[in-house]
């Protein structure tokens, strides 16, 4: 038998969320009021969990590394939330959902969590509204919607381009009700930087307040991790500056298999960068390729001509173009490499030469300003404010970048990963997107999550400890846990190398980015790891760290995430070089039929969870095959 | 582009802080200030200085951690823009820049530029909700809002919590805050059973938490990045008459 159990329930795929609901453990009332749950992260998966978990009379500890928990990264997402209502009438349905996922991600997502992700999607926006949520609405009072990349139909809410805010502050107000109810503890500016696990099981983390210094130890009867993303291992990404891998890293070298470590996201639609200062990049939503019409010039010599100047017959409208069905909402793993294959070819335009052009002006000659100002006002005003240049004037210039990791923990049915107690939940788990993730559905996926996935599957393991009382913080094992903390700190204080923090996560970036983004190859891999091992050598003897443990330290903080991404890069190499087929993000130069991603279903039809043996050691490779029982693999199209 | 910085320092909340000053040389105007302090750090490093610390995360002007003081007004001179989101091209080269944390008693310093906003979150605690468990509501649809209200309670909503109304006014006050709050719920049919009692409380936290009472003067809307129409606070005080009338 394999290690892996994905523990899906049995019976057939819409009936198997009800069955499960209707046959797990319940804790009683009384119960549950003992039982102590920790959940780091609050961003909209964190803090969908936190407020239910506490609702349902829980006792709940949330932590954040952010100064209140309405910061989290959540509240950056622009566009929108899928979710099969069918208020279009278009013929959406809680299949059609559950196929554009699936396919999106171009057959390596588990067919049950997908399923019932879509099935929960409709529940999402009436539990938002009801807390007053202020989505777009029609004139008539009813709810607006948009429609994304991948879909042929309309199925995304939104909030002018603020959508991810909202959500947010929605989930954040149900958890404030709870803090002012007594039935959640806040940790803000609290870093998680370990798991402690007593006879197996976890129990408890270790986390360093980072006003103060002190390492805390907390106990949970379970734990949650909701921590988001790790785009910025890339260190150029659409994600914020603190976003970090560190608490699942923690978790994966405790036990916890990390799921399919090379699937990132890299989106069409970003800022280009203009410097070497650059500290992060921005995204424009993808909700403007609805009425923005992506192109290049057909010809090189155009290239340095202002873009009013290049007349209808030399542009390349290259999208509409290569994929008539689809066009300018082609999914973005498509939509990216395209806009690479355009720039390498020599057709980019702006200063370096790294751009496209997204052109509105068919848009505001068809709908006048106003409107295109209503949808997409703050995107314009962003755009403008950064750049200097007019949107309404003249096209928007953009770039891929990184934005979205689809890998993370490999987690169960019940969101459970290989560590019992040990839950992952939103961008950090690895489960819903395969190797491409669909725009809208990662807001969906992480308050499916936090509202309606753990509190029930939560509550199918406590049942079974609700004779584990509260254990002490003076268990020997949150001593050696928190003994390990400290001694990586000591020790990163103590090189008091020549390089910032920055230096190395800058060049760690420029690896992966070069060798396992857009475009990868074995060669290129190969030479990757070697430089990522190298890297890691380099920085434990050579990083300056300033300042001490025991105040304020953000040069410290930076440190222990530079750190861990290091280690992480590694096994996106390895996963990478392991997987010889391209999927969705994961474009293997190799494996393409005239630039589209070939797929190998034969060998290749498995998530690939890997086992931490240790820093120095080769990892081990744990398949789970994805069976498809309810649809047919086939050749993603979008022509 | 060079500038000469002058910058609070101060290591932590119980020593006193003082303006320290530095030159930065080479500044690219498409730089954000924010990359321009990351720069600066650097150097500071690289010299075995201590770096200055300061609030941020997005850099996309939404999750509101960033929080400068500069040149004497909340997130600097540019109107309707957070730090993170202001380019060094709106200032002239050669120019002295001032940079301080926000200041307020509710606000206290807690390093350099890092101060501690956590009382924003405790009036939140007692009423910046609408009291509905997960699971208990009924379809979206169900509930149709008029597009007008909706897009008010929007605009409302689209405070990002930053604290620069309460940096920008001479009382320190947090009534632009807390009135966007308040106004978002009262403008929606959803929070229409708790509305008495919510700007009750929220007022009563927001008494409680230090910060000063409001006279008028506007600074809060005309610093604050998202343009927080302080028509949110003259509603807030119909709300907060209305209610106690009508208990009595
Ligand atoms: C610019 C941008 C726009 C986007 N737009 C959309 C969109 O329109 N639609 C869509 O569906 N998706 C969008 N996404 C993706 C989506 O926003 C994210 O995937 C999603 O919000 C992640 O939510 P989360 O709850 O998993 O994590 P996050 O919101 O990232 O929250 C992570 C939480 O974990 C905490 N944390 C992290 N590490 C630690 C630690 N070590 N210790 C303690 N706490 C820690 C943080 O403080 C935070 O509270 C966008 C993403 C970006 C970057
Ligand atoms: S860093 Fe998020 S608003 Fe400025």
């Amino acid at each position: 038998m394999s290690i892996l159990d994905s523990k899906i329930p049995e019976g057939p795929l819409e009936t198997k969320w009800e069955d499960y609901k209707s046959h797990m453990k319940l804790v009683n009332p009384a119960n549950k009021r003992k039982l102590e749950i920790i959940v780091v992260g609050t961003g909209l998966a964190g803090g969908a969990a936190a407020a239910t978990l506490a609702e349902l009379g829980y006792k709940v500890k949330t932590f954040c590394y952010q100064d209140s928990a309405r910061r989290a990264h959540s509240i950056a997402a622009q566009g929108g939330i899928n979710a099969a209502k069918n208020y279009k009438n278009d013929g959406d349905s809680v299949y059609r959902l559950f196929y554009d996922t699936i396919k999106g991600g171009d057959f390596r997502a588990r067919e049950a969590n997908v399923y019932r992700l879509a099935e929960v999607s409709a529940n999402i926006i009436d539990q938002c509204v009801a807390q007053g949520v202020p989505f777009a609405r029609e004139y008539g009072g009813l709810l607006d919607n948009r429609s994304f990349g991948g879909a042929q139909v309309s199925r995304t809410f939104y909030a002018r381009g603020q959508t991810g805010q909202q959500l947010l502050l929605g989930a954040y107000s149900a958890m404030k009700r709870q803090v002012g109810l007594g039935n959640i503890e806040e940790y803000n500016r609290h870093e998680m930087l370990e798991v402690v696990k007593i006879d197996g099981k976890a129990r408890g983390i270790i986390a360093r307040n980072m006003v103060t210094g002190e390492l805390e130890r907390h106990f949970g009867h379970a734990v949650v991790l909701a921590t988001g993303g790790y785009g910025n291992v890339f260190f150029l990404s659409t994600n914020a500056m603190g976003c970090n891998v560190t608490a699942a890293w923690k978790a994966h070298k405790s036990g916890a298999f990390f799921g399919n470590p090379c699937y990132t996201q890299i989106h069409p639609t970003c800022i280009p960068v203009s410097g070497d200062y650059q500290s992060k990049l921005t995204l424009m939503s993808e909700s403007l390729r609805n009425d923005g019409r992506v192109w290049v010039p057909k010809s090189q010599v155009d290239c340095k001509k202002r873009p009013q100047d290049i007349s209808e017959d030399d542009r390349d409208y290259y999208l509409e173009r290569k994929y008539p069905s689809f066009g300018n909402l082609a999914p973005r793993d498509i939509a990216s490499r395209a806009a690479k294959e355009a720039c390498d070819d020599g057709r980019g335009v702006g200063e370096s030469g790294l751009a496209v052009y997204l052109d509105f002006s068919d848009a505001i000659k068809r709908l006048g300003q106003a409107t295109v100002q209503a949808r997409y006002g703050n995107l314009f005003d962003m755009y403008h404010h950064i750049t200097g240049e007019n949107p309404y004037e003249t096209p928007m210039r953009i770039y891929p970048a990184v934005h979205y990791t689809m890998g993370g923990l490999w987690v169960d049915y019940n969101l459970m990963t290989t560590v019992p107690g040990l839950y992952a939940a939103g961008e950090c788990n690895f489960s819903d997107h395969g190797a491409n993730r669909l725009g809208a559905s990662a807001l969906m996926q992480g308050l499916a999550d936090g509202y309606y996935v753990l509190p029930y599957t939560i509550g199918n393991y406590l049942a079974d400890e609700i004779f584990t009382k509260a254990i002490p913080t003076d268990h020997e094992e949150f001593e050696a846990a928190e003994n390990k903390v400290r001694e990586r700190i000591e020790k990163l204080l103590a090189v008091k190398g020549n390089q910032t923090v920055d230096d190395f996560h800058k060049k760690l970036g420029r690896i992966m980015w070069d060798y396992c983004g857009m475009a990868r190859t074995a060669e290129g891999l190969d030479k990757a790891i070697v430089m990522v091992r190298e890297l890691r050598e380099e920085f434990w003897k050579d990083v300056r760290v300033t300042g001490q443990n025991n105040e304020m330290n953000p040069d410290l903080e930076k440190a222990l995430r530079v750190a861990d991404f290091i280690e992480l890069g590694e096994l996106m190499i390895l996963d990478a070089r392991n997987r010889n087929e391209s999927c969705g993000g994961h474009f293997r130069t190799e494996f393409q039929d005239e630039g589209e991603a070939k797929r190998n279903d034969e060998k290749y039809a498995y998530v690939a969870a890997w086992e931490h043996n240790g820093v120095d050691e080769q990892p081990t490779m744990h398949k789970e095959e994805l069976k498809y029982e309810n649809i047919k693999l086939q050749t993603r199209s979008y022509k | 582009m060079k500038f000469q910085l002058k910058i609070w320092r101060q290591a932590n909340a119980s020593v006193a802080g003082k303006m320290v000053d530095y030159t930065i040389d080479g500044v690219n105007p498409d730089m954000s200030f924010l990359e321009m302090i990351d720069v600066l750090n650097e150097e500071l490093i690289r010299k075995n200085d201590t770096p200055v610390a300061f609030d941020h995360d997005c850099r996309e002007g939404i999750c509101g951690m960033c929080s400068m003081y500069i040149n004497g007004r909340a997130h600097g001179p540019q109107k309707a823009t957070t730090t993170c989101q202001l380019m060094m091209r709106h200032f002239t080269d050669g120019e002295t820049i001032y940079v301080e944390p926000f200041r307020a008693k509710a606000f206290p310093i807690i390093k350099d530029l890092v101060v501690d906003r956590s009382s924003f979150d405790r009036i939140q605690d007692v009423g910046g909700f609408v009291s509905v468990n997960t699971g208990q509501v009924k379809d979206a649809n169900n509930l149709p809002v008029e597009k007008e209200k909706a897009d008010m309670a929007m605009d409302a909503a689209s405070c990002i919590g930053c604290g620069a109304c309460v940096a920008a006014c001479k009382n320190a006050s947090a009534m632009l805050f807390v009135s966007a709050k308040v106004s978002q719920y009262a403008l929606l049919p959803q929070g229409q059973p708790e509305r008495k009692i919510r700007v009750q409380k929220m007022v009563a936290q927001m008494d409680a938490e230090g910060f000063g009472g409001c006279t008028n003067t506007g600074a809060c809307e005309a610093e604050c990045p998202k343009e927080i129409s302080i028509s949110n606070i003259a509603r807030m005080n119909r709300e907060y008459f209305s209610a106690g009338l009508l208990q009595d």
